[in-house]
This record gives structure tokens, sequence and C-alpha cells, in this order.
């Protein structure tokens, strides 16, 4: 029942998305109204089917319906309610059909936001979405159709993968994901529905490509922050980032994405760099749909990779044709749309602009080379290599340490033109707390180079964006009667955009500084000790006091309670333990985590005897490690700040309309 | 729309989609080893199973059979050598094959080795009884030494030594019965000729 | 067009490179200062104790964390030795350790690695033949790009000037 309802919805969405393509497409050619607004009747029909399919799902998951295939490949019955529900995007079928409905979520979203927006532009973007929604529908009613009947049906399922079973924030990092991820889908079709009814040279796309980037862009960056703190809380390393391939692909798309929302802005001001900011919304979509055929189709080899299947050929077809159709976009407009450049001084915060864009640019090649060069050797010299963490952090250290230091000296400097006094008077204070926090930290002992880098360049840059809260408080105060609160919040509200671009920097700093920290002065203890033992970990003792065991409906647990002392003093006890699942051979390890302002305490519990006689424990001391996930925060509430309506909306409320570019058939 | 460029630039395009075309055609998890046509990493290993043809080996015995095996003792002889443990899958499905080629080959200058790999000799000799007895010696290998000599990468993992002392073959993954025969085949039709890598 | 700065009175002059002074000669410092510690330094890392003959010999130990960094686990995916939690990447690191104690140079230990698990195992390509190119390329993009930068710059600011009169 449940499995016929949710087959049905899927297929009716793929016709009805057909349709909604064709009739946005010939709506505009005919200039038919009816045709358009019926498009967007297609579009919002797709989401409420999609929908439907996805409550079914979850409802078969819910139920343990072992009839639908979905389930039956990742449904158990002792498994929690919790992850059983979002075991909806645990596997390939299921997370596709999450997929598609974010998509037509989004779809549906952009249509309803802009849907007296006159002209061409909305139903081409409507027209394009639904392309992309097409595609995932064929996927759900061919290799990936999570809704197979299972016959005879099953008693009970194996359950999701334990992996994905051991932490709550699985519920949280691949939303997030999907909804930063599908998202850059939007600005792409903004992009394609421009060129398609002549407008690529108008402004008006690239403001609202720009805002929707933002809404993506915060999404990717809490999944990507949330991504660090699930694997971090359940690998078992001690570790956040590892260069995975699929980590990468989530990585590539937010660079791009953020080169955008700086050079969108020198295209706002100045009208330059057109041709280059459509360059960097179809890179964004390309790497988004690259980074899913990554991790769809088993090319790569990670630990988050999806189980294989002839989808891989599907994706493959797919970014052929959205590499074809991306590169031909670009190409094909360059000569409409190449603008004359024009900066008033090479001092200004425009050039920085640009600077930050080729910093970013390299990054993402550099990643993206690191990533695919496997494949490449293989292509060329038949010789499997590896491309890992020592690569990537040696090669994009001198970028993160240029990005840091441009990130103080873009806010410091003013637009069009800076004066080199006006410079001095800014960075002065930047640069004394630059040299001397590298002098304190070498003072100090840190010899890791990327380190001292990463303290002065973070103290150049907060100082630099701080600063120009302060120097803008202040004078507010010199004119008006406010406390410096009241001042702040009417400031920030006064310029959203500017002052959440400020603390989106300053959230980076924090977590860039933390990382940098917590890599320079980890600290790593391993001992196998008996019950009543104490271990040494640094200023800390452990000491085992006992190990024990617990059978659950879906694992065994066994796991050991740890007493930490201080000088001699208990401070806390922990529970590092190891699960056992029926379904996986290998144990998933539950490390226990006590987090403090200075830095976490990390234990996993790596082997034990059966006899409950010893544990060896490796305990890690890492510093700063929760200023990762604060600064993470930190960046999307600048992200926040910089998108809600505010001061902002209603002055472009005033804008005289943007005149309208006579629209011709491309 | 400049179509000229436009058709240019997507095929600019072309590489990359054959790149990743390509890579749909490999499967990351395959790694060659680049021990094929090499010498043999030589090593001398207790025996903890001695693999009487007859009877299963017996738990209370084994200790007082130890013995050890050296590698280049074997030398002129084609020797199978596979690295298993008692908690992987795939040793039980590929054991009958091993069990039955090592019967066809005994006493033809073919010798099979068991390499026990992070596993205890407890349960070990437990899976040797439950598996129905194996007919050729299994040693033990403290510490994985010989495991990393051979560039394991998990197991069942199957080397084929020619009598030249050179890894003639390596299988990753439960071998059947007519991988193991057409190998040492190919291995004893080359007589005393230096054999190929393969 | 003449912009009349406040400090000074006069046109100002463009260019990066014209009287920052003092803080452009701070900043470079900190980069310079850190290479060279970078490159004197003994390479003594906090308070590492590492695993078998736990802190007998911190040089030692220093070494095999460095290099079992750049091993990748083979039982894992993407993990180099010194981060894996597995018993395999365990035992190879006591190898990397007997083998480093016996005198072997880094690169000799990294060889035998080589030598049994094929280059997969260097998480690092070396830099040689068509891998040069993974290190090369972003390199030279880079210093295109800062030339392009440059470039760009100083026309459209020759542009700006003379449109906007």
């Amino acid at each position: 029942m449940t499995r016929y309802l949710g087959v049905d919805a899927i297929s009716i969405a793929l016709a009805v998305s057909l349709f909604g393509m064709v009739a946005a497409v010939l709506g505009v050619r005919r200039n038919s109204d009816r045709l358009i607004q019926a498009s967007f009747a297609a579009m919002y029909t797709t989401f409420a089917l999609l929908t439907v399919a996805t409550v079914a799902m979850v409802y078969g998951l819910v139920t343990h319906d072992f009839s639908i295939s979905y389930v039956s490949q990742v449904g158990s019955r002792s498994t929690p309610l919790f992850y059983t529900v979002i075991s909806l995007w645990g596997a390939l079928e299921g997370s596709i059909l999450f997929w598609a409905w974010v998509l037509a979520m989004y779809g549906a979203a952009v249509v309803w936001l802009n849907r007296r927006h006159p002209g061409p532009l909305i139903p081409y973007t409507a027209a394009t979405m639904l392309a992309v929604s097409i595609f995932f529908g064929i996927l759900l009613r061919g290799p990936a159709n999570p809704f197979r009947e299972v016959f005879p049906v099953p008693l009970d399922g194996p359950g999701p993968n334990p992996l994905l079973q051991n932490h709550p924030l699985m519920g949280v990092h691949p939303p997030l994901l999907y909804l930063g991820y599908v998202g850059l889908t939007v600005p792409f079709a903004f992009a394609v529905g421009a060129s398609l009814s002549g407008q690529l040279g108008s402004s008006e796309w690239l403001r609202l490509s720009r805002r929707w980037t933002l809404v993506s862009w915060m999404f990717l960056t809490a999944a990507i922050i949330a991504g660090m703190w699930w694997s971090y809380e359940v690998l078992g390393w001690g570790g956040y980032w590892a260069w995975d391939p699929v980590e990468n692909a989530s990585f590539m798309p937010w660079l791009t994405a953020t080169a955008f929302l700086h050079s969108a802005i020198l295209q706002e001001r100045r009208g330059m760099l057109k041709l280059w900011n459509l360059n960097l919304i179809v890179a964004t979509f390309v790497l988004t749909i690259l980074g899913t055929f990554l991790t769809r189709s088993g090319v790569l080899s990670s630990v988050h990779a999806f189980t294989t299947g002839t989808i891989g050929y599907y994706f493959l077809a797919f970014i052929a044709v959205v590499i074809l159709f991306a590169f031909a976009l670009v190409a094909g407009n360059t000569e409409s749309l190449r603008t004359r450049g024009n900066l008033d001084a090479v001092l200004s915060r425009d050039t920085i602009f640009l600077l930050n864009n080729l910093f970013l640019t390299a990054f993402t090649f550099t990643v993206l080379l690191g990533t695919l060069y496997p494949l490449v050797a293989e292509a060329i010299r038949g010789v499997k290599v590896s491309v890992g963490a020592p690569f990537f952090n040696k090669m994009t250290l001198p970028l993160c340490a240029s990005l840091l230091f441009l990130m103080g000296v873009g806010p410091a400097l003013p637009w069009r033109r800076a004066t080199t006094e006006q410079a001095k008077r800014k960075l002065t204070l930047p640069t004394i707390s630059a040299v001397v926090v590298a002098i304190i930290s070498i003072a100090l002992g840190t010899r890791a180079p990327y380190a001292v880098l990463a303290f002065a360049f973070g103290a150049f840059a907060l100082t630099a964006n701080l600063g120009e809260y302060a120097l803008a408080v202040n004078a507010r105060r010199r004119t008006h009667p406010e406390s410096y609160l009241l001042a702040l919040a009417r400031l920030i509200r006064g310029n959203q955009r500017r002052y959440g671009g400020y603390l989106a920097h300053i959230g980076v700093v924090i977590t860039a500084v933390a990382i940098a920290a917590s890599s320079a002065f980890r600290s790593e203890y391993d001992a196998t000790v008996r019950p009543g033992q104490v271990m040494n970990a640094g200023s800390f003792d452990v000491r085992l006091d006992q190990l024990w065991a617990r059978d659950e409906p879906h694992r065994t647990v066994v796991g050991a309670t740890l007493t930490i002392l201080r000088g001699g003093q208990p401070v806390g006890e922990m529970q590092p333990r190891t699960n056992f699942y029926a379904s996986q051979e290998d144990p998933v390890p539950t490390p226990a985590v006590r987090s403090r302002p200075a830095g976490d305490l990390y234990i996993n519990l790596m082997a034990f005897a059966e006899d409950g006689s010893s544990a060896t424990l490796r305990v890690i001391v890492e510093p700063l490690v929760p200023w990762i996930w604060f600064g993470g925060g930190v960046i999307c509430m600048g992200a926040l700040v910089s998108m809600l309506p505010g001061a902002r909306r209603r002055r472009e409320a005033e804008m005289p309309q943007l005149e309208e570019v006579p629209e011709y058939a491309a | 729309m400049n179509w000229k460029r436009a058709s240019i630039a997507a095929a600019a395009g072309v590489p990359l989609i054959a790149l990743l075309g390509f890579g749909l055609t490999r499967d990351p998890k395959v790694i060659p080893s680049p021990l094929p046509g090499r010498e043999a990493p030589d090593f001398a290993l207790r025996v903890f199973a001695p693999g009487d043809t007859a009877s299963a080996p017996d738990a209370t015995t084994a200790s007082a059979l130890a013995d050890t095996i050296r590698l280049a003792a074997l030398r002129g002889e084609v020797v199978v050598l596979n690295f298993w443990a008692s908690w992987c899958a795939g040793c039980g499905v590929e054991h009958q094959a091993l069990v039955s080629v090592a019967r066809r080959y005994e006493g033809q200058g073919v010798r099979f080795v068991g390499v026990l790999y992070n596993d205890t000799l407890e349960p070990a000799l437990r899976w040797i009884r439950r598996m129905g007895g194996q007919n050729y010696p299994s040693l033990q290998d403290d510490g994985s030494r010989t495991a990393i000599d051979y560039g394991l990468y998990g197991v069942p993992e199957t080397f084929i030594i020619g009598p030249d002392g050179r890894v003639a073959y390596k299988h990753a993954g439960p071998v059947t019965e007519q991988l193991l025969i057409e190998k040492i085949e190919a291995l004893r039709s080359a007589g005393t000729a230096p054999a190929a890598g393969s | 067009m003449t912009m009349r700065t406040p400090a000074t009175g006069r046109p100002e002059r463009t260019g990066l490179s014209s009287g920052l002074g003092w803080i452009g000669r701070a900043l470079l410092l900190i980069v310079l200062v850190t290479s060279v510690v970078m490159l004197c330094a003994p390479r003594a890392q906090g308070q590492d104790a590492a695993v078998s003959p736990p802190g007998t010999n911190p040089e030692l130990d220093a070494q095999v964390r460095k290099l079992s960094a750049e091993l990748r686990c083979p039982v894992c995916q993407g993990l180099s030795l010194a981060d894996s939690p597995s018993e395999l990447s365990q035992e190879m690191k006591s190898v990397v350790r007997a083998q480093l104690a016996a005198g072997k140079s880094p690169d000799e230990v990294k060889a035998y690695f080589v030598g049994r698990y094929g280059e997969w195992i260097l998480l690092e390509p070396k830099a040689r033949g068509w891998n040069v190119l993974v290190y090369a390329l972003p390199l030279l993009l880079v210093l295109a790009g800062l030339a392009g930068v440059f470039f760009l710059a100083r026309r459209w600011t020759l542009a700006g000037a003379g449109s906007r009169e």
C-alpha cells in the first residue's frame, strides 16, 4: 500500500516535471501566461508529490514495511525510532529521494517567491530546476528506486549502517548538506534562465543568485562543520578532517560559492567581472554534481561512499550533459559579458576582492586536482597512487595563510580607493597584534610554522574585523547618544550585509586558529591498563575503574569506566565504548569526549581483554577543538545576519525598477 | 550565444568526462601488488597447526608439534601461500578449494602453507576443526610482520610462488579451485624456466 | 581624476608597494621568521609519548610519528598509519619504528613499504615524473593569477582614471 503510494507519487512527479519544463519553455516562446502559470503549478505539484513519496518512505520505515526494498535494506525492528527515521538518508536510494525532495522544495520556493517577477527569467529558471528534477525522477524510477517490491516479505532487516546509527549528528549533518548542496542548483538555474532570456548582462539575476547562494552557503557551512564534528565523535581517530574525497566534494563548492559571494559584490558595485561570476556559479554547480558523482558511483574510495550499482552510468550521463552544457553556456556568452573593468586605485578593497577570488580559485583547483589525481595517474601511468592529508596540508597552507591575511586587509581598506595613510592607520593595530601573537607563540614553544602563521594572521584578521565594528560603533556614538550595545545593534541593522560579512570573517578566524592549534598541540598517549591502574596523559591521569558490557536490542556495547584525575584529584568520569553490531564484522567505537574551552580530552577504547582484565586506551589531548564548532556557528550567524530581511530590503524596495532588457529567443 | 565558441568549450569538457568514465571502470579497492615478478619475501614462522590429512589437528598437541617453516627451504617447489583468519568470512568460502587442490597436488612439488593473520591460536584451531580440517600446515605470524612483508590489505589473500622463489601471482579475496589449478599448472609447465610475473 | 586625501592634501599615488612601510615589513618578517624556525629547529614536537617503548627515545618517537603520518593505512580509507586506530596500522607503525631504530633512513623505510604495497601506500605522491603536475599546476595557477591580477588591476586603474574624467 505504502509502496504503491510512493512509486506512483514519483512517477506522476516525473511526468508533471516533464510537462512543467515544456510548458515553461513554450509559455515564454508563445508569450502565453497560462502556460507559464501551468509550469509554476507543475513545480508546486512536483514538490507536493515528492513530499508524499518522502512521507510514504518515512512511514514505511517507521512501520517496518519490509515489502519496500529500501526498508528491507536499512530497516530493522530493533533500531531505535530516531535512527529509523533518519535512515531515510542513510543509504543510496533514500538519499536520492531526499535529494529530489529538497530540490523540488527549492524549486517551489524560488517560483513562489518570484512568481510576480515579469519576463522570461523565472519561467526559464523553473524549467532548469525541473530539468534537474527530471534527472532525479529518472534515477528514482530506474536504478535508485527505493520502492521496489520485496517478496517474500522478510520479517526483519539488517538495520542501517552502524556508522550511521551511532550519533545523533547523523540526523543533522545530511539534511544540512543537502540543503546546502542542492540549494546551489538555484543560482545555476538563474544563470541558465538569464542566459536563455538574454538577460545575462542585467544585474537582476545576479542579485537573486547571490541571495540564494548565501542561503545555500550557510547550510553548506553548517553541514561541513557538523560533518567534521560527526567524524570526530564517531570515527575514533580523534581527527575531524581527513581530506577524504567526500569531504573534498563538499568543500570545493563551498570555496567557489565563497568566491562568488565576494565577487558578486564587485559586479553589483562596479558592473565588472560579469563573465567571471557566471563562471563561478557554473563551476559551483558542476562541482556539486561532480561531488555527488564521486560519492555515489564508487569511483574513488572513501569512508562515506555509498554502495554502487549501475547508477554510476546514469550520473556519468547527467554529468556529461551538465559539463557540456555549462561549458558551452559560459563560452557562448563571453562576448556579451565582456566588461571593461575599472578600478580607481590598486590600493582598495576592490583589489583585495580580486586576490581573494584568485586564492579561493587556486584553493579549489588544488583540492580538485588532488582529489582526481589518483584517477589521472591510473589513466596515464597505470599506477594507483594516493593523494592524502600530507599533500593537501602542505599545498593549501600558504593559501590559507594568504586568505587569512586578505581577510584582515579587505575590511580595513575602503571601496574604490584607499590612501596609504588610511591603510596605515587601520592596519597598525592588526599588525602589532600579529607581531605580538607571533612572538608570544614562538616564545611559548610553538614550533610548527603553520601554527605560528595561523595565529599571527588570525590575530591580524581578527583585530581588523573587530576594529571595523569598534570604529563604526564609536563613530556612531559620537553622533547618537546610545549605549554600546544599542549602537552595535543599530549599526548592524543599518548595513547587515557588511557587518554580517565581518562576523563571518571572525568565525572563519576562530575556526582556522582552532584547527591550527588542535593539530599543532595535539598529544596522544596509548597504554594498556588493568582495572585500578592509572595511565598518564600530559596534565591528566586516567584511571580504569571497570570494564563492562551490556546488550542492547540492536547491538552489544563494551565500555570502560574511567576516572579522570588532575593533580591527583578526580575531576570527572568518562566512558569510551565499543559497539558490536550483528550486521558488521568490525566494531564501531564511541569515543568519550570531555569538552572544556581550553580543549578536549578524547579517549578511545582501542581493545580490551574479553575477561575484563585489561583495556587498551588511546587518550588524546586536543586543545581548542570546541572552538572549531563555535567558529562554525559564528560563520552561520554572520550569513544569517547578512540575509535576514532588514534595512537592505527596504532600501532595495525604494530603488527604481531595473529596465527590462529586450528579450530574444536564444 | 556564440555557438562556435560554445562548442569548442564543450569539447574541452570531454577529457574530464572521459576521465570520470574511466574511473567508473576501475575499482578503487583493487590495488595491484608490486610483488609479482619479484623475489618472495622470506620468512621463518612457527607451525601452530601441522595439517594432517587424515585427522583434524588437536589443540592440545599443537604446541608440542611446534616447528618452523622457512620459505627459503621450499625453493624448487611451487608454494601456495594463503593468509587467513578465523574471523574472516571469505576464508570459509575458499577453504574447500584450497584443501582439495592441495590434495590433488600432494607429493607433486606443490606446497600449501597457511599463515594466520591478526588472530589468536585457540579460535584459529577451533575454526580448522569446524571447517573439517586443513591438509597443509598453518603458521603463526606474530606482530603481522610477514603479512606486512607481503603487503597484505586484508584476508583472504593468496600468493603463488614459483620454484625460482619469485612471486608469480597474487590474489585478493577467496580463490577458486579453477584459478589455483590454472596458476599452478602454468608454473609447472614453465618447468624450471624463470616464471614471468603475471 | 584627482581625489584629495584629507591626510596629505595631495593626489595619492596608486600602487600597493608605495609606502605601506613597516606594516608590510612586519608581516613579511613573521613569514620569514617562521620559515627560519621551521628550517632550523630540531623537530621535537610537544610531549609525544609514542607507543611501544613509551617515551624512551623522544627523537625516534617524533621520527616515527612523522613518517607514519605519510604512510597510508591499508585497511582504512584515506587515514594515515599515525591516525588509524586499526591493529594492522599499529603493527606497521612498530615496523616503522624497528626499521628506523635499526638505522634505516626515512626514505629507505618508505621504499620498503612501496616495495610491498606499491606507490599507493604513500599519502603524498613522490614529486617525480607525471606526479610533478600535481604540485606544479596549483603553483603555476597562483603565479599566473597573481601576475594576471596585477596586470589587470593596473590596466583597469588606468581605464577607470580615464573614463571618469
